[in-house]
C-alpha cells in the first residue's frame, strides 16, 4: 500500500477519534449543569453518573493528541506551538477536571465541594467551547507560516511560526470559531441530559427536568449548528494544486466544502444520516412519554457528523489546516504527515482498535446494566 | 539574557516542573496498583476478609493518587507540542508513534478498567472485578513502557535516518526503539515504583501502630508492603546496574557528570562522598574535589563490569580520549564535533538550495556531505565546547542522594520484615514506628533524584547529539511561558497540598473503622 493510502487511513483514524471524543463530551455537558442542579442529591447523581465515564473522555482526548502527533507531526508542532493559549486553556481546564471528581466530597479537600464543582463546571463549558474552536480552525484556518529552512537559523531555529502575536487568543475570539464552540457545548449538554435519562432512575420530576434540559439545549444546539453548517457550505476554501513534503501550492475555491460534500458523497451521506439520527434521538426523547434510549441515536449521529466534517476538512485536495497568512504554508494530510514506515507501523497497531472498542462496550454495558439510583449511590463504596 | 535564551530556559523549567509533579504520583500508581491486585487475588483465593479489607483500604488511597497523576500526565504529552514544537517536527516521526500506541493500548485499558475497579464491586462478578484490577495495573505499566521507550530513544536515538528533503528524521526500524537503554529504563522506573509503594504501605501502617488502631491490619500490611517493596528494590538495583553500563556506552558525558569526574583512569574509584570544587572547569588545573572519600576501582566495576577498565572524565571526553582494552584511542573531540556539526548544517543548507534549483547532481553531493557528519548535527548549534557539558553539581548530588537512599531502603525493608514477624517489638516501639513514618517522604526524594540524574545529566540535549534544547523550542514569547510556568506551579502546588490533606484525612478516617476482622 502506498504512502497516500496510509495518510488517508490515518486521517480517518484521527477523524474517528474526533467523532468519539465529541460524543463523549456529554460528560462535560453534564458538568456544565452542576451549578444549577436543583438539589445536593441531584448534583451527586449527575456527578456520579458522569463520574464513571470521565476517564474515557479524558483518555480519548489524550489518544486524539497522540494520534495527531504520531501521524501528522507538523500539525502538532504548528498548532500546539502556535495557538499556544488556545491549547493551554484547554489543558488547564482538563487538569481541573481530573482531580475534581475524586476530591470533591473527600474530607480534607481544603477548598470545599463547591470549588471542585466549579472546576467541573469550568471544564464543562470551557473544554467544549475551546475544543469546538480548535476543530473550527480546520476550516477557518490559523495565522501561521511554515519554513523548514528555519531549522538552520541559529538565532530562531523554529520551523513553524505563528504570525498573530496573540498566539491562540485571536482564534478563541474569532466569532466563526465560537459558533462551532457554542454548538459543541449545547450538543454536549443535550447529550448529557439524554445520557442521564438513560442512566439514572429517580423521581419523575428529575426525569422531566432532564427532558426540559434536553429540549432547550437541543434547540440552541440546532440553531448554532445550522449557522455553522451554513457558513461552512458557503465559505471559500483552498484547493491543493500540487503537494509534497517541501512545496504545496493552493488556490482559493468558492463553496469549497459544499463541493467536497458532493465529491466525497460518503461524507455527505454520513452528514445527512448523522443529522437525522441526532434529530430523531432528540425529538423522541423530548416528546415521547418515556423514551430513554435517545443518547444512542444522538451519539451515533454525532459520531457520523463529526467524521463527515473531518473527511471534508482533510480529503479531496483540501488542506486540513489552512494558513490565513501564507496559503502555501497550509497543512495537508500529505505535507504534514509522518513517513510511510511510521504510518505503516502504527497501522498494524490500529488493527487492535476494534478489540479496544469491544472491551469498552462490554464494560460500559456491564457497568450501566443497573441504573444509578439515590439508594444505590448511598450504598456504593466509592462515590464522587 | 536574550529572548531565545529566556524562552529555552523557561520552557525547560516548565517541563521540569510538570515532570517532577507527575513523577510524585506515577510511581505510587505503578506500585500500589499491583499490590492491590495481589491483595484482591489473595482475597478471592482464601476468602479471608482481612484481604478484602486491605484491598479496599489501599484501593481508596490508590484512587486519590491516581486522579492527580492523570491531571499532570496530560500536560506532559501536550507540552511536546506547545513548548517543544521544533522537537515535535524534527523527530515526531519517531517519537510520536510510542505516544499514539500508548494511548491506544494502555490508556484505554487503564481508564476503562479503573472505573470497574472503583465502581464495580456490586455491579460485576468478583472474577471480573479482579481481572479489572489486574488490567488497571498492567495498563499503567504498559503506559509506562511506551513513554519510557520514547524517553530512552531521546537519550539513545536509533532506528532512524535523516531525510534532507523533509528536513527531519524518519523512522526506519521500529524494534530498534527497544534498546538496552529502553529496557533498563522501563524496568528500573517500574520497579522503583514498587519499592516506593512498599515504603508508603509500611509507613502508613506504622502510623496505625503508633495510634494503636487496627494493629493486626497494620502488621499484615507491613508484611505485604515490605516483601513487595524489597522485591521491587532489588530489581531496581539490578536494572540500575544495567542502566549504568548503558550510560557508559552511549552517554559517557552523563556518567562523568554523575561522578564529577574530569580526568579518568584505569581502575577508576567511585566517589562515595565528596565536596565538589566550584572553581573546577574542564580546561583548568584545579582539583575536582575539595574533599573526597572514594571506593577504589568501584566506578570501573559499575560502569564497565571490569575492575581495571578505563572510565573517561569530562576533560577526556571533550578532548576525545578513551582507553579500550588497554589501547588509547582517539574519539572525536568536542571541538571537532562542533566543526563537523556546522559542516553538516552547511551541507543541509546546500542541499536545500540545490533542491530549490532542482539540481540533482548538487543534491547528491550535498547529501553525501551531510551523511558523513550528520551524527554530530546537533553540535553545530554550539559556539563553545562548554555548551555541551551538563550541570555537574545537580547531577552529582542527585546521583548520590539516590544511591544513599536506595541503600537505606534496602535496610529499611529487611528490618521491617524482621520486625513484622516479631511483631511485639514493632507494636510497642514508638521510635521504630516513627522511623517507618518519617522514611516515607525520603522514598519520594530518592525517586525524584533518580529522574533528575537521568534528565539533568543528559543536558543540553533533547535528542542526544542531534538536537539541543535551544533548537527544540516553539516560536512563542518568553512572557507566555513565564505566565504558564507560574500558573502550573500554583495549580499543581495547591492540588498537591489538597491531595496530601485528603490522603491524611482518609487514612485517619479509615483507621477508625474495624479493618481487622476476626479472621486476621
Amino acid at each position: 500500500m502506498s504512502l497516500e493510502f496510509y495518510q488517508a487511513y490515518w486521517w480517518l483514524i484521527v477523524s474517528v477519534l474526533g467523532g468519539i471524543l465529541v460524543f463523549l463530551l456529554f460528560v462535560q455537558g453534564g458538568q456544565s449543569m452542576l451549578l444549577n442542579a436543583g438539589s445536593d442529591l441531584r448534583r451527586d447523581l449527575i456527578v456520579n453518573s458522569m463520574g464513571s465515564k470521565w476517564e474515557l473522555t479524558f483518555t480519548t482526548l489524550v489518544t486524539f493528541g497522540g494520534a495527531a502527533f504520531a501521524s501528522f507531526p507538523l500539525f502538532y508542532s504548528t498548532s500546539f506551538g502556535g495557538a499556544y493559549w488556545l491549547w493551554i486553556c484547554i489543558l488547564f481546564s482538563f487538569i481541573l477536571q481530573a482531580v475534581s471528581y475524586e476530591f470533591r466530597r473527600k474530607k480534607g479537600n481544603l477548598y470545599g465541594t463547591r470549588t471542585y464543582d466549579t472546576f467541573l463546571f469550568i471544564n464543562g463549558c470551557v473544554g467544549c467551547i475551546l475544543l469546538g474552536v480548535a476543530v473550527s480552525m480546520f476550516f477557518f484556518g490559523g495565522s501561521f507560516t511554515v519554513s523548514r529552512g528555519s531549522l538552520l537559523d541559529g538565532g530562531a531555529p523554529v520551523v513553524s511560526h505563528w504570525d498573530n502575536p496573540s498566539h491562540g487568543f485571536e482564534a478563541i475570539f474569532n466569532w466563526r470559531n465560537l459558533i462551532l464552540g457554542v454548538a459543541v457545548l449545547f450538543l454536549a449538554r443535550m447529550q448529557a441530559a439524554l445520557y442521564m435519562m438513560n442512566n439514572i432512575e429517580d423521581d419523575p420530576d428529575f426525569f422531566a427536568s432532564l427532558r426540559a434540559k434536553a429540549l432547550i439545549n437541543g434547540g440552541i444546539f440546532v440553531v448554532f449548528f445550522l449557522w455553522f453548517l451554513g457558513m461552512l457550505l458557503t465559505t471559500d476554501g483552498y484547493t491543493v494544486l500540487s503537494d509534497s513534503y517541501r512545496t504545496t501550492e493552493v488556490e482559493v475555491t468558492e463553496f469549497k466544502y459544499f463541493h467536497n460534500f458532493c465529491t466525497i458523497w460518503q461524507a455527505g451521506v454520513m452528514l445527512l444520516l448523522g443529522v437525522v439520527l441526532v434529530l430523531y434521538g432528540w425529538f423522541r426523547s423530548v416528546f415521547a412519554k418515556h423514551f430513554t434510549k435517545g443518547i444512542w441515536f444522538t451519539g451515533i449521529g454525532t459520531f457520523l457528523v463529526v467524521v463527515a466534517l473531518f473527511c471534508v476538512a482533510g480529503y479531496a485536495d483540501t488542506p486540513f489546516y489552512p494558513s490565513l497568512t501564507d496559503p502555501q504554508s497550509s497543512l495537508t494530510i500529505h505535507n504534514a504527515s509522518s513517513s510511510e514506515f511510521t504510518l505503516k507501523v502504527m497501522s498494524f497497531v490500529s488493527i487492535l482498535v476494534p478489540f479496544v472498542v469491544a472491551y469498552i462496550a462490554y464494560v460500559w454495558y456491564s457497568m450501566d446494566k443497573k441504573k444509578l439510583t439515590p439508594e444505590s449511590l448511598e450504598k456504593t463504596d466509592h462515590k464522587y | 539574557m536574550n529572548e531565545l535564551t529566556t524562552v529555552v530556559d523557561w520552557s525547560r523549567w516548565q517541563f521540569a516542573l510538570t515532570a517532577i509533579y507527575h513523577w510524585l504520583f506515577v510511581p505510587l500508581t505503578l506500585g500500589l496498583s499491583f499490590l492491590v491486585a495481589i491483595m484482591e487475588s489473595l482475597y478471592l483465593k482464601t476468602k479471608a476478609e482481612k484481604w478484602l479489607a486491605a484491598t479496599k483500604f489501599w484501593m481508596r488511597l490508590f484512587g486519590i493518587n491516581f486522579a492527580i497523576g492523570v491531571a499532570t500526565g496530560i500536560i506532559l504529552e501536550f507540552e511536546f507540542g506547545t513548548n517543544w514544537s521544533n522537537y515535535s517536527w524534527f523527530v515526531g516521526d519517531i517519537f510520536g508513534a510510542p505516544l499514539a500506541i500508548e494511548g491506544i493500548l494502555a490508556f484505554f485499558m487503564e481508564s476503562t478498567f479503573v472505573a470497574v475497579m472503583f465502581f464495580g464491586w456490586n455491579k460485576v462478578s468478583p472474577r471480573f472485578h479482579l481481572a479489572s484490577t489486574w488490567l488497571t495495573a498492567i495498563g499503567a505499566s504498559i503506559s509506562a513502557l511506551w513513554i519510557l521507550v520514547a524517553n530512552a530513544w531521546m537519550q539513545y536515538p536509533v532506528g532512524m535516518e535523516f531525510d534532507p528533503e523533509q528536513m527531519r528524521n524518519v523512522m526506519d526500524n521500529f524494534w530498534a526503539l527497544f534498546s538496552g537503554i529502553a529496557v533498563n529504563k522501563f524496568f528500573h522506573a517500574v520497579f522503583s515504583g514498587w519499592a516506593l509503594a512498599g515504603v508508603f504501605v509500611v509507613g502508613v501502617s506504622c502510623w496505625f501502630l503508633w495510634k494503636k488502631r487496627n494493629q493486626d491490619f497494620a502488621i499484615l500490611s507491613i508484611k505485604s508492603g515490605a516483601w513487595f517493596g524489597l522485591f521491587g528494590l532489588l530489581l531496581t538495583m539490578y536494572t540500575g546496574d544495567g542502566s549504568a553500563v548503558e550510560v557508559t556506552k552511549h552517554q559517557p558525558m552523563k556518567l562523568a557528570a554523575m561522578e564529577g569526574l574530569y580526568h579518568g583512569q584505569e581502575g577508576q574509584g567511585f566517589t562515595a562522598f565528596a565536596i565538589l570544587n566550584p572553581d573546577k572547569d574542564w580546561n583548568n588545573d584545579e582539583d575536582e574535589y575539595i574533599f573526597e572519600i572514594a571506593v577504589p576501582r568501584m566506578l570501573s566495576i559499575l560502569a564497565r563490569h571490569d575492575a581495571n577498565a578505563y572510565v573517561p572524565g569530562i576533560t577526556d571526553i571533550i578532548e576525545g580520549r578513551d582507553i579500550v582494552n588497554g589501547d588509547t584511542i582517539n574519539t572525536v573531540s568536542y571541538q571537532e564535533r562542533i566543526e563537523r556539526g556546522k559542516a553538516a548544517q552547511a551541507a543541509l543548507r546546500a542541499y536545500d538550495a540545490a533542491l530549490a534549483q532542482n539540481d540533482t547532481a548538487a543534491m547528491a553531493v550535498a547529501k553525501a556531505d551531510l551523511q558523513k557528519d550528520f551524527k554530530y548535527f546537533g553540535y553545530g548549534y554550539f559556539k563553545d565546547v562548554k555548551d555541551a557539558i551538563p550541570p555537574i553539581g545537580v547531577t552529582f548530588w542527585c546521583f548520590r542522594i539516590m544511591c544513599y537512599l536506595g541503600g537505606y531502603f534496602l535496610l529499611f525493608f529487611i528490618v521491617a520484615l524482621l520486625l513484622a514477624y516479631k511483631s511485639q517489638l514493632l507494636r510497642k516501639s514508638a521510635w521504630i514506628q516513627w522511623i517507618g513514618m518519617v522514611s516515607v517522604p525520603f522514598m519520594w526524594i530518592c525517586s525524584e533524584a533518580g529522574w533528575a540524574v537521568a534528565e539533568v545529566g543528559r543536558q543540553p540535549w533533547t535528542v542526544q547529539d542531534l538536537l539541543p534544547t535551544q533548537a527544540a523550542i516553539s516560536d512563542i514569547p518568553a512572557s507566555s511561558v513565564i505566565v504558564t510556568f507560574w500558573l502550573f506551579a500554583a495549580v499543581f502546588t495547591l492540588l498537591l497540598i489538597a491531595e496530601v490533606s485528603i490522603m491524611c484525612r482518609q487514612i485517619s478516617k479509615e483507621s477508625q473503622k474495624n479493618l481487622s476482622p476476626k479472621t486476621v
